[in-house]
């Protein structure tokens, strides 16, 4: 966090300086780790064997905080018998298809509630479309009646479940699996859990290269399942934070720069799902289901009445067949791939380096030398604009700059102090940012360049009468614009968004004022509230010191300025708070209202003692003690019956490239994972694959302070670029010592894709570990070098292959597998040959490619929960 | 007007130097035992005053590429890795300590003496890093030895380089006891034009913003408060409270370094609080400001002087008896 957040870091200074004690678990030491009380490394992708340790010695020891487990999550409810766990299928759940290497969910439900959501995609479809979240931030579809015992004693209710799940993840296997020793180990279970509980809570923060992993999801669903059981959610000091990696990350996912969800976390629509408005809305509304998504359709149609305005009536369907619908995998790496086999024409850069920034870096580059064109605006001329001339292809051949087809545009941008706007931060909290300076020369805002770029192609297709020219022709395309250079309007955009009454312009407060009869619009729901009384809300900059330690009055933060979510969880069942020290949202009989220091996250007057009555759904259908009113049932979700591809609960399973076996189960990798089987993406071999040896140490690759991500704004700066001058490779003077590698010499670190060199750096900082009885040795990289700026270097990121996550599809740029070798990389046709070289005694090199599925025979079920015949061999 | 410790011990700078009505003087407190070496200072300074990159190389020396202080580096954030076991890892791969014969400052490695006598254990591998910067000495060497008045004394109480004055003799450089100041070198690959080619350069406490009531530009960029600006007098009341709070949170090493108006240097206007041995961030463990020998040496210079002619003439006087 002091590393790559070192603004946000002041609060973890100045809540040491108040008495906080700050663990550190990384695969190295830090900046962070240098202010931290204490630090624990750990083997890079062993996260869910560290975490699963902490639940299970949790709940040996019933260390959970009972009555917020009890009531407040579904640690009662009780799941189906059939539903078969890991432990007892090797590291598979009940219901695997090994063919598409998916799942079948309907053991996984609450019991009686198998064929539950019916309507359910398919998760091989899901997982194409990155869709299988949608069940989880739209709710569960889930019955309001739940079967619950809550003695908890029921052997099939999921607290039942889950410690039986990490039963084996002891202090033992611990130390096994992730070199961490039992004595730290136990240090951070103790001050974690002695700092939980009525009177304390504890906060858990990660930066968002823990989600890079082709089990992320499931990384961060673990550090979930331990904050519920310690009742840390939904209360001050407690929650889980994640670090964005840019300004206004967490903006561009709610109104989002994604392929599979359209403003305020609404599914982009699929083609064959999808084909009327009706059948999208109840796609989130999921009638029955309890919970504040009963009004999807509200926030769908005043989307779609921004979009199209008054050519959205109710007899169209409010223009829904204007949106375009999703098919299959539409990713960034499907993309890139698709680029290379001449799928993809055209493509757009905004303030994106590809060429430096995404994993396996050659792929990107070969991609965006096989387009008709390519826009790229940046502040500086960056690689992704210059990899025709000066890619590291240019000297293997594999790019000739006479023969590039690319056309590159390259349009240079406003920088965020030359234009307006919002920036919406990670406690999702909107800070609007005035002008400072105007931009000189073409530098342009992107809003102006969107608005003017819509207005010139409308302008080119006026008068035309295909019916696929339609959607742009009647879009709602008509900003207030000021200056020499027809700036549009920012604030107007935001009205836009927060939304507004069409007969009288008054802008809307809250969602609630949404209607579904085209009489209002919006462009975001949850944003609903930013302009209030029409004002800018997010403009607000009361100074902290003159108003509540909440600070309600800076900024402004969604839904409703509420500074945090589910914070009905910070008072007990009958509505008080848990203790006086953590007192933030409670119950005022006498009032009759909820009412605290913050928004309360919750509906006003609904009393703690409130139970819906028989068949209720939607808003109404939530108890006064059901505190996660997004979810359908009102509960915190330790267990997760639907919405996750790889499995209710976090497993571990190694990542795709390691020198080490699973400890826990026969399965080795996360089974369901997207993985892209191409000639020009070799994954280096782990076991129980032979010749995991030729790549005997593993890699991570970070962030340092001085530079920003793929270097596009600090490698181009001088003040900047002379702080860490050239690529570098972290190595422990053990590693050093084995491989010859000298202090500030050369090394190159190899994998099956490509061989990178920098500096070498010889420090204590990185240590290696035990790990399964034998040592291993961990290298880390900072992954800021191009070819070009004013400090050029090899690249870190063309180091990894492209396997992703099944849920989201982010891939997994955070560990794998290397060799290191003393000394520069060869050039040219001897760079070629080296990692060819590589791969052919990896045995990696032909199309015959490692089966996924290694977990035993007899691990895969039929729909009764009995064993069948598994076709992919088990491993010896 | 010479007074008694004009040269050497406790004085208020800015009167010494002749203001009558002058605000407090003004200064930094780094607390090293926050910083996070995110090297903040040294842009925002390079930004705010103009100071030029100081090339391109990387060092090898931990995260520091910036090397020292010096003309172009205003602001110097060291990195001092002190290895010892990392976590609670396996120690049996360490390989063992090579014992040089040299003295050492504790007598055993990982033991530290507490105040009270008792013996301590030192934390395990730490990553130290302090943000270093001129001193704004209350005896200031360097305008001292100034022949063209270029160095001044500020109402401030700090010492500022007037570059259209200086003429670039370089007294100054051997005259400072920490080896801040330092003439801007030419650049002889490009031949291009440097501001401020060949003139004496240091921080200067940014004393544009403080005459419009600012903060100097690397305090006011610092995320964690590791560098704190203020009221030299209040800056050392919180020093002292800071260092009593460390040492009840167990951190007995933390001491103050530069705070204390009876050093050799009259006490410095900017002053830090260390985690080890001064020597470890590379501060000269005791420096004396180098004319605070100057009456002493003049006198005795004098009395050879006068020596020599009294010898001179009592020889002429023996010849002729």
């Amino acid at each position: 966090m002091a590393e790559a957040h070192p603004v946000g870091f002041q609060w973890v200074v100045e809540a040491k300086a108040r008495g906080a004690k700050v663990i550190h678990v990384d695969p190295r030491f830090t900046r962070t780790s240098a202010l931290a009380d204490t630090f624990v490394p750990l083997r890079v992708g062993t996260d869910i064997v560290f975490l699963g340790g902490i639940i299970n010695y949790v709940l040996q020891n019933e260390l959970d905080f009972r009555d917020y487990v009890v009531h407040y999550t579904n640690a009662a409810n009780i799941v189906s018998d059939d539903y078969r766990d890991t432990e007892d299928l090797d590291g598979l759940f009940s219901g695997f298809d090994p063919e598409t290497r998916t799942y079948d969910p309907a053991s996984w439900q609450f019991a009686g509630q198998e064929r539950n959501g019916s309507d359910r995609q398919h998760h091989a479809t899901q997982r194409e479309t990155a869709s299988a979240l949608q069940h989880e931030t739209h709710g569960m579809s889930l019955h309001a009646d739940q079967p619950r015992d809550e003695t908890l004693q029921h052997p099939n209710c999921v607290y039942q479940i889950l410690k039986r799940h990490y039963a084996r993840y002891t202090p033992e296997t611990v130390a096994e699996a992730c070199g961490v020793s039992q004595e730290a180990f136990l240090e951070v279970c103790e001050a974690w859990t002695k700092n939980s509980g009525r009177d304390r809570t504890t906060a858990l923060v990660y930066s968002v290269g823990w989600t890079q992993h082709s089990v992320g999801v499931q990384y961060i669903r673990t550090g979930a399942i331990l904050q519920l059981l310690l009742g840390n959610m939904g209360r001050p000091g407690g929650g889980i934070m994640a670090l964005r990696g840019h300004a206004s990350i967490q903006g561009s996912t709610d109104i989002p720069t994604l392929f599979n969800i359209l403003p305020g976390y609404l599914p982009m629509p699929h083609a064959e799902q999808h084909t009327t408005l009706e059948e999208w809305v109840d796609s989130v509304r999921k009638p029955g289901a309890k919970g504040f998504w009963a009004k999807a359709g509200a926030y769908g149609i005043n989307l779609l009445k921004a979009y199209w305005g008054d050519v959205a009536t109710a007899e169209n369907d409010f223009c829904f067949d204007y949106l375009p619908k999703i098919t299959g995998d539409h990713g960034t790496y499907r993309t890139v791939l698709d680029m290379i086999d001449g799928k993809v024409k055209g493509y757009f850069l905004l303030g994106q380096n590809p060429a430096v920034g995404s994993a396996h870096g050659r792929a990107q580059r070969l991609g965006m030398a096989n387009l008709d064109w390519l826009v790229v605006r940046d502040l500086f001329e960056i690689e992704s604009a210059t990899f025709w001339k000066n890619a590291p292809e240019i000297e293997t051949g594999e790019i000739v700059p006479e023969e590039c087809r690319t056309e590159v545009f390259l349009l240079p941008a406003a920088s965020h102090v030359e234009k307006e706007g919002t920036f919406t931060q990670t406690q999702r909290m909107l800070q609007w940012r005035e002008k400072a300076l105007d931009p000189v020369g073409d530098c342009r805002s992107e809003l102006w360049f969107f608005y003017h770029l819509g207005r010139m192609v409308r302008e080119r297709l006026a008068g035309s009468t295909e019916e696929r020219d339609r959607p742009l022709l009647d879009l709602a395309w008509d900003y207030p614009v000021h200056g020499e250079h027809d700036e549009p309007s920012a604030e107007a955009v935001l009205k836009e968004i927060n939304g507004y009454d069409i007969a009288t312009g008054r802008p809307l407060s809250t969602f609630n004022e949404m209607k579904d009869d085209g009489s209002t619009l919006g462009g975001c729901w949850i944003y609903t509230g930013v302009f209030k009384d029409g004002v800018n809300q997010a403009a607000r900059r009361k100074p902290g010191k003159d108003q509540s330690w909440v600070a309600p009055e800076w900024g402004w933060a969604w839904p409703a300025n509420r500074r945090m979510l589910y914070n009905r969880a910070s008072a007990d069942p009958e509505g008080r708070p848990w203790s006086e020290r953590k007192a933030y949202v409670w119950w005022d009989e006498e009032a009759g209202e909820w009412t605290g220091h913050d928004v309360p996250d919750f509906e006003k007057t609904k009393p703690p003692s409130y139970r819906p009555p028989e068949g209720a759904e939607g808003v109404e259908g939530l108890s006064g003690d059901d505190p996660f009113i997004m979810q359908g049932d009102g509960k915190g979700a330790l267990y997760v019956p639907q919405g996750l591809i790889d499995g209710p609960l976090p497993t571990h399973y190694e990542p795709v490239e390691s020198p080490f076996r699973n400890p826990l189960y026969k399965q080795q990798g996360n089974p369901t994972r997207k993985q892209y089987d191409r000639a020009d993406n070799r994954m280096n071999p782990s076991p129980p694959e032979e010749h995991s040896e030729v790549f005997p140490f593993i890699f991570t690759t970070s962030r340092l302070t001085e530079h920003h991500t793929a270097g596009g704004m600090s490698r181009y700066l001088e003040h900047l670029a002379e702080l860490q001058p050239e690529m570098f490779v972290e190595v422990s003077p053990e590693l050093a010592a084995e491989r010859g590698l000298e202090h500030n010499g050369w090394c190159h670190v190899v994998t099956a894709r490509a061989a990178v060199e920098g500096r070498v750096m010889v420090t204590d900082r990185l240590t290696p570990l035990r790990v399964e009885g034998r040592t291993v040795h961990q290298v880390w990289l900072p992954y800021h070098w191009g070819s070009g700026g004013m400090v050029a270097g090899d690249s870190a990121n063309d180091l990894f292959g492209i396997s992703l996550d099944p849920n989201v599809l982010i891939q997994e740029s955070k560990v794998g597998t290397c060799d290191v070798l003393p000394g520069r990389r060869p050039r040219g046709a001897e760079l070629t040959s080296l990692v060819a070289g590589y791969r052919h005694r990896a045995g990696v090199d032909t199309d015959v490619y490692p089966p996924i599925v290694t977990a035993g025979a007899g691990a895969v079920t039929d729909d009764e929960g009995n064993p069948t015949d598994n076709p992919s061999e088990a491993d010896t | 007007m010479i007074g008694k410790n004009s040269l050497f011990g406790p004085v208020d700078p800015a009167k010494e130097a002749g203001y009558e009505d002058h605000p407090p003087r003004k200064g930094f407190f780094t607390d090293t035992s926050i910083c996070i070496g995110c090297k903040a200072c040294e842009v925002a300074c390079k930004e705010w005053n103009d100071v030029p990159d100081h090339g391109f190389d990387m060092l090898g020396s931990s995260y520091d590429n910036s090397h020292s202080l010096n003309a172009d580096q205003w602001r110097h954030v060291a990195f001092i890795e002190q290895p010892r076991r990392t976590g609670d890892q396996e120690p049996g791969l360490r390989r063992p300590p090579v014992d040089l014969g040299m003295p050492t400052v504790a007598p055993n490695g990982n033991e530290v003496t507490l105040p009270d006598g008792t013996v301590g254990e030192k934390p395990d591998f730490r990553w130290l890093m302090s943000s270093d910067v001129c001193k704004h000495c209350t005896h200031a060497a360097c305008l001292d030895v100034c022949p063209t008045g270029s160095l001044f004394r500020t109402e401030f109480g700090t010492v500022v380089v007037q570059d259209d004055i200086c003429n670039g003799c370089g007294y100054c450089v051997p005259a400072c006891p920490y080896g801040v100041i330092d003439r801007r070198k030419g650049d002889t690959d490009n031949g291009k034009a440097i501001l401020n080619e060949g003139v004496a350069q240091k921080c200067t406490l940014c004393y544009d913003r403080l005459k419009a009531d600012q903060k100097p530009a690397c305090a006011q960029a610092c995320p964690t408060e590791s560098i704190q600006y203020g009221d030299v007098e209040e800056l050392r009341e919180r020093a002292d409270r800071r260092v009593a709070q460390l040492h009840e949170a167990g951190i007995m090493d933390a001491r103050l370094y530069g705070n204390d108006p009876n050093d050799g240097v009259g006490g410095t206007g900017a002053f830090f609080l260390l985690l080890d041995e001064p020597e470890v961030y590379g501060f000269p463990p005791d420096p004396v400001v180098t004319t605070k020998d100057l009456p002493h040496m003049f006198n005795r210079a004098t009395a050879a002087a006068l020596a020599m002619l009294a010898g001179a003439a009592i020889s002429f006087l023996g010849r002729r008896g």
